[in-house]
């Protein structure tokens, strides 16, 4: 077999286990929180008869393993289960709320991958000189501030100050696709704001770290512009430290941005999960974990096998 | 100058004029905006409701959890959604009476334990059917029977019997009680077809308004229900109830237009708010109050003398004006206030006395061991901030506060009625036998102070069964006084019901049972 088909099924194979794994693990600690779904559906008004009859009902009462192999024997056969607390069915609910954050998160990495990559080039180009220093500042600040913050002064001066965007990124199916974009427009301009300086510095170091090999001297010496020589010759070889940071950023737009979906009221997976916490309704919580662990297992074995193609070294193994 | 602006105020009464043409008419008289703005209002309300427009909510109070069926409805967004499609069998109007829904008529026999509601006919539910008493027989079966899990499973204990007759639907109560159609009146017991016992989440009822999007936790549409039995309530062809749980979030969204109204504007930038030209902050006194509540049965606090220590060492006015920003009013230690019917106003008002405090702590003989306060903002908002405000000041009169502070999540079941002193909040009842009924009665589930006097209960059941109101007032006095100095509630303030609303609405209506107008902002007001 080829070295790196071979390498993919290791991989897919131990994040399959990886993923039961975490799946156990969002089970027990989600049991071992205080409280159950019927406690924390009926709140204050709970009385021990409606609490008894609600546990009965949603099932609380059958031991914690029988529950979680009922539901892995459902997930197995592709049956994510019925909500706890408000019989939808998850799977309907998720497949919404996952394809909303994932649009957010594309929209957000379309504009902020590239980006992040050229001010990167661009700071390398102009190293220690006032372009690179200004984009360190710029970034580093918007992502020093906490982006609720970030969020309500975008709000305040965009929105009710201006009037161009909506505060409210409320999508739903009946908009046309560039009315979505208008939507999420506020959102996406602040999400690009939080990733843009990890993913920028990362290029910008590790073209800077290769700027000290023989080769690059040789590419300049035979007269290369500087800015080719940043692009030809450094960036193929920085590739890898890249790819690992822009698919961390990836994977944190996509189940870390619960803060820009409630100050922006987005239909997210990230509220969705945080509700369901909340609410104790295990079966949504599990069904989220196990979405947003794949999504996190996804990109690093994405990263991970990027990296191999770009090394030649690794790509060729003796 | 006068005569033609009445001119055009009259116009406007007669529907020739819109807003926009009567602003820029008025401007160019030499009206200011604001005067202007005034004059059309006024003239907007005297030409009546008018239909059409899409009213938009933008709600705290919403989870992705959320369903449709009433008996879970247990924060905002579900109170308001029940709104929109359901009717219960009364509602209590804003000046605390019982209005007519769907049943027409009630009618209560001599002793008050048998009540009779006379429903109406032709009513039609959002599926075509009409509604009989058999679907109001069944609805009630399920928010009481014994696999109940309703939120308003505690208010229909005291049922004996209930039957459908006809065109009647009748309750018998195995004990007297003069305030049983404010029970009836609860926002849970929205009448459904057959009950809602096949699909209680499927969002069918009688109301103004039917479902079009259900989306929990993000957002609900209803559109307006051409047959509805009142023609005069809905005037919006859609209402759409948007989950905004982020306060910055909220006020953003009705200050750039986005929604019509708001609810818990923060009392901090209430001020601020109601500066805006294009909106108002209606400020509704209301029955919810913030509370520390003590066990009466449990050491340090099964002491009285302890009791009225901590009652007298906490600043009202300061925490009112501190966590309320005036929003509110003070409490006596009892949860009954002016909003009320039968409320005894000469009842005096405790007060703030360090002295007082340093007197019934040294007789209560408390070893100095500091008491612990647990305390969540969950509770209320500012509970922390109020606590560590109550801390100090109980330290001026030399009892040691201990301030523990518990997670949000789970509040509700570990910390409250669990511990033996905390925050807590109570979002009160249309009538005072209801208040008394859930939490200071014996053997009340919700009795969160340990409060049990046999004198106290049957006073209360004596109330229920005395149809002579001067009377009543005089029982409810005196058990409001008892719960003042025996109780283990301490009660500095009542909460305002803090709300914005665009001024293209008219018809508001304050009223104190509920927030939003009690959900009838959508049946009442209209856009100008």
């Amino acid at each position: 077999m080829h070295p790196i088909i071979k390498l993919v099924s290791q991989r897919l194979a131990l994040g399959l286990l990886l993923l039961f794994g975490a799946s156990a693990l969002i089970f027990g600690l989600t049991e071992a929180l205080p409280g159950d779904a019927a406690q924390a559906v009926l709140g204050q008004s709970a009385t021990p008869e409606a609490l008894a009859n609600l546990r009965e009902e949603m099932g609380l009462n059958r031991p914690a393993l029988t529950r979680y192999f009922e539901w892995l024997g459902g997930i197995l056969q592709g049956d994510l289960g019925q909500s706890l607390t408000n019989k939808l069915d998850i799977a309907e609910s998720i497949g919404k709320r996952l394809g909303n954050t994932l649009f957010l998160a594309c929209a957000a990495a379309v504009v902020s991958v590239p980006l992040a990559i050229f001010l990167g080039l661009l700071a390398v180009r102009y190293r220690n000189r006032w372009p690179d220093k200004l984009i360190s500042a710029i970034t580093l600040t918007t992502v020093s501030i906490p982006e609720f913050l970030i969020g309500y002064v975008v709000i305040y001066f965009v929105s009710v100050k201006l009037g161009w965007f909506s505060s409210l990124a409320m999508i739903n199916d009946t908009m046309s696709f560039g009315q979505k974009l208008n939507a999420i427009a506020l959102p996406a301009f602040v999400l690009t704001l939080v990733v843009l300086a990890q993913m920028m510095r990362m290029t910008r170091a590790a073209i800077l770290n290769l700027m000290q090999s023989a080769y690059i001297e040789t590419a300049e010496l035979k007269g290369l512009s500087n800015f080719q020589v940043i692009a030809r010759h450094a960036f193929p070889n920085a590739i890898s430290p890249i790819v690992n940071v822009v698919m961390l950023n990836l994977a944190y737009l996509v189940v870390g941005v619960v803060v820009v979906e409630v100050v922006f009221v987005y239909p997210g997976m990230g509220q969705y999960l945080v509700d369901s916490v909340t609410k104790r309704d295990v079966p949504v919580v599990l069904a989220c974990g196990v979405v947003f662990a794949a999504v996190y297992i996804g990109l690093n074995m994405f990263a991970d096998i990027v990296s191999i193609l770009a090394n030649p070294r690794l790509r060729h193994p003796k | 100058m006068n005569e033609q602006l009445t001119h055009m105020a009259g116009q406007v009464t007669a529907g020739k004029l819109t807003r926009r043409e009567f602003m820029g008419k008025a401007a160019a008289l030499g009206v200011s905006a604001a005067m202007a703005s005034t004059m059309f209002a006024d003239a907007a309300r005297a030409a009546g409701p008018k239909k059409g427009g899409d009213l938009k909510f933008g709600l705290q109070g919403g989870e992705s959890t959320n369903s449709l069926d009433p008996a879970t409805y247990a924060s905002s967004v579900p109170f308001q959604n029940g709104k929109q499609f359901g009717d219960q069998l009364v509602e209590v109007a804003p000046d605390g009476s019982i209005e007519p829904r769907l049943a027409e008529a009630v009618e209560g026999s001599a002793d008050a334990k048998v009540w009779t509601f006379k429903l109406r006919q032709g009513v039609e539910f959002h599926n075509g059917k009409t509604m009989t008493s058999e679907d109001v027989l069944k609805t009630m079966e399920r928010h009481s029977n014994e696999d109940s899990k309703s939120g308003a499973l505690g208010i229909m204990k005291g049922i004996e019997s209930m039957k459908a007759d006809g065109d009647n639907f009748q309750v018998t109560l195995t004990e007297p009680n003069a305030d049983l159609p404010y029970l009836m009146a609860d926002y849970h017991l929205i009448i459904q077809p057959d009950g809602g016992m096949e699909n209680p989440g499927a969002g069918i009822g009688t109301g103004p308004y039917q479902l079009e999007v259900d989306e929990p936790g993000v957002r609900h549409v209803f559109k307006k229900f051409a047959n509805h039995w009142n023609p005069d309530f809905g005037n919006f062809d859609s209402v759409e109830v948007i989950v905004i749980n982020d306060a910055t979030a909220r006020t953003a969204a009705l200050q750039s237009g986005q929604v019509h109204a708001i609810n818990r504007v923060e009392p901090k930038v209430a001020d601020l708010l109601g500066r805006a030209p294009n909106l108002t902050v209606h400020s509704t006194a209301g029955r919810g109050h913030y509370v520390f509540i003590m066990h009466c049965d449990t050491a340090p606090f099964d002491n009285n003398e302890l009791r009225l220590a901590l009652k007298h060492a906490i600043n009202r006015q300061d925490l009112v004006d501190k966590v309320l920003r005036g929003y509110g009013t003070i409490g006596n230690d009892m949860p009954i206030n002016a909003a009320y019917p039968l409320f005894d106003g000469s009842i005096p008002q405790r007060d703030y006395s360090l002295e007082k405090a340093a007197e019934h702590y040294a007789k209560s003989g408390h070893d100095g061991s500091p008491i612990i306060l647990r305390v969540a903002d969950g509770a209320f908002p500012g509970a922390v901030d109020a606590a560590a405000l109550f801390q100090q000041s109980a330290a001026q009169a030399g009892i040691p506060l201990e301030i523990k502070r518990e997670p949000n999540d789970g509040y509700w079941s570990e910390v409250w009625n669990v511990q033996p002193f905390c925050a807590s909040y109570w979002g009160g009842r249309p009538v005072q036998d209801q208040m008394y009924a859930t939490a200071y009665l014996s053997t009340a589930d919700w009795n969160d102070t340990r409060f049990k006097v046999p004198e106290f209960d049957e006073m209360l059941f004596a109330a229920r069964a005395e149809l002579d109101n001067d009377k009543r007032k005089d029982i409810y006095s005196k058990m409001g006084m008892m719960v003042r100095d025996q109780g283990g509630l301490i009660c500095p303030m009542f909460n305002d019901f803090v709300e914005g609303v665009t001024n293209q609405l008219e018809g508001w209506e304050s009223d104190p049972t509920q927030e939003m107008m009690n959900g009838n902002m959508s049946r009442k007001m209209w856009f100008a």
